[in-house]
């Protein structure tokens, strides 16, 4: 087998895109962003509900799309879960740097998400990997209600 | 030089006149199935290219001197082998513009703009590229024309019961691809433009997956406008053309303003050239038509009967071997096919497909296509595509059927 795809397509992956973690609906949500890619017509819906104090109480998706799409948002959801606002925008951060940057380490808190990494090889490819991302970050502007969001902004 | 016949041709000779299809990709031999996107090119266009920027390049239609007179005379000499490739009754009848969508755009906004009216129905097709939609949603937006569509069988042919009664008074144009880019399905252009006609309606055929495969004689098939693009029949890209017919197109006002397309100008008013120059404001791409001339003759020299022979031969054979792959759907018809296949397969998204054989040096096609529309029709967000021209081999494609189920055995 190609390294490269070894790389990008690690078993961890390969297992979350097959069964998503946090893959349903959340019926008291605080608030709904449908997010897609036109480009290759990935598509999620995050649910997101937050706690007293802003944080990410709990999180769920559905969706369909590339096996990068689907993991990186089932990879996602169990990282956020319970975290704070400032967590998660610095995770954000951390990630778009990780499937973005070549000469970068990976940061440690990123844990599980580092499996990630190997988008950074193939750039047409960083899209689907922040799709849910892209997401969370409007699910946090937003705060209730629902949203759309797209990585082809109109 | 190469023989008429398909049987007689030394395909591995014609394949040795490209020579990017020497190049590796990822460490691998290219296997280049993505000629619906575009085409590569013959060392005849690439010199054809080279020649004119060392020995005539010029601006055209101005100059008196050497250079401009033989660049002038190049530019409509490649006009006049355009007309010759499609059956024209005559050069002015050919436009010289980006590629299909330039053309297309011309017709609804030189052409629409003075004839469509509120109410008017353009109609289409649920098979359309992007390009053949759009430019018709801006022209309805711009004077409350409507958009009307022939839907698409589940065997990816057009549902041509449905014609007659779509084919209503308030239609002024049937606008239609020859060659679906999606589903390979070839459209019976003659029978369309006879039906269009028979009720007073234009008929506008987006040739662009057609034009560089199969023999096309736009007087035979009776269209009234074609477009297409130099960059998938092995010409440049960034030039293609409108043909459209003479009593039509002089009946168009101008497209873009500006120099060339002029007779006469004064500080209030203009009068502009006949057509075809009246379409062609600016300095045109003059090296890309001559670089499309010089395409024609290449294929000319092959022959598009026998190039089609060939073409639809491997994408029949790609189509009967990706069938046999577990969880594997075929789009398109059965029978006769265009130069491509599309398909998705339960094991991977397309998108993940593509990436994968990408590294084992095969490149093809994953997404919508810029067929939305038809996606949706299809219940799939995307497919894959596999395209194909007469320099690919069926060795290529036995290659792409281990690379697809080595790519089952990852994902699966």
């Amino acid at each position: 087998m190609i390294p490269e795809i070894e790389e990008l397509y690690q078993e961890v992956i390969l297992d979350h895109s097959r069964r998503p973690r946090n893959f349903g609906e959340l019926p008291d949500a605080a608030v709904l962003v449908h997010g897609d890619n036109p480009a290759c017509g990935d598509e999620i819906n995050l649910a997101v509900k937050f706690d007293t104090s802003g944080g990410l109480q709990d999180i769920k998706f559905t969706g369909r799309g590339c096996a990068i799409s689907q993991a990186s948002a089932s990879l996602m959801t169990m990282k956020l879960k319970g975290k704070s606002r400032e967590e998660v925008l610095e995770m954000l951060h951390a990630f778009h740097d990780l499937v973005t940057n070549e000469t970068n380490e990976a940061p440690k808190k990123l844990g599980d998400l580092r499996v990630m990494r190997g988008v950074r090889n193939f750039p047409l490819r960083v899209k689907c990997a922040m799709l849910a991302w892209r997401a969370v970050e409007q699910a946090l502007e937003q705060g209730v209600g629902e949203a759309i969001v797209s990585t082809e902004p109109a | 030089m190469h023989k008429i016949a398909a049987s007689t041709i030394d395909w591995d000779a014609v394949r040795g006149d490209f020579p990017i299809l020497r190049e590796r990709a990822h460490g691998h031999p290219l296997i280049y199935l993505d000629s619906a996107a575009t085409s590569q090119k013959p060392r005849a266009v690439i010199e054809a290219l080279r020649n004119f920027y060392e020995h005539e390049n010029a601006n055209v239609h101005r100059g008196l001197h050497t250079l401009s007179t033989r660049a002038t005379e190049a530019y409509e000499k490649a006009r006049r082998r355009v007309a010759e490739y499609i059956g024209a009754a005559s050069a002015d009848e050919i436009v010289f513009t980006r590629g299909t969508t330039e053309s297309i755009n011309l017709v609804a906004q030189a052409w629409g703009g003075k004839f469509i009216r509120q109410g008017d129905v353009i109609l289409l097709t649920v098979m359309e590229h992007h390009s053949n939609l759009v430019p018709w949603q801006l022209l309805a937006e711009r004077t409350g024309a409507r958009l009307r569509f022939v839907p698409v069988l589940d065997d990816g042919t057009l549902d041509l019961d449905q014609l007659s009664s779509l084919l209503t008074p308030e239609v002024k144009l049937f606008a239609f691809t020859h060659i679906s880019n999606s589903l390979g399905t070839i459209n019976p252009v003659a029978n369309l433009c006879a039906k269009a006609h028979a009720v007073g309606v234009l008929a506008l055929v987006d040739a662009a997956q057609s034009v560089g495969h199969l023999p096309i004689n736009v007087r035979e098939l009776g269209c009234d406008f074609l477009a297409f693009s130099g960059h998938k029949m092995c010409g440049p890209t960034g030039i293609g053309a409108l043909y459209a017919r003479a009593e039509i197109l002089d009946s168009m006002p101008p497209y873009h303003g500006g120099g060339e397309m002029i007779v006469s100008v004064t500080l209030e008013k203009t009068t502009f050239k006949k057509a075809p120059h009246r379409f062609e404001a600016g300095t045109p791409n003059v090296a890309g038509a001559i670089g499309l001339a010089a395409a024609i003759d290449y294929l000319e020299q092959i022959g598009r009967p026998a190039i089609f022979e060939h073409d639809s031969q491997l994408a029949r054979y790609a189509a009967e071997r990706l069938t046999e792959l577990p969880g594997t759907r075929v789009f398109g018809p059965t029978d006769e096919r265009g130069a491509l296949v599309g398909f998705v397969m339960d094991a991977a998204h397309p998108h993940d497909l593509t990436t994968f054989a990408d590294q084992y040096g095969l490149a093809m096609r994953g997404g919508h296509h810029c067929n939305q529309p038809l996606m949706r029709r299809f219940g799939v967000s995307g497919t894959t595509r596999a395209s194909f021209y007469f320099y690919n081999t069926m060795e290529e494609i036995d290659r792409m059927i281990e690379i697809l189920q080595a790519a089952v055995r990852f994902f699966s």
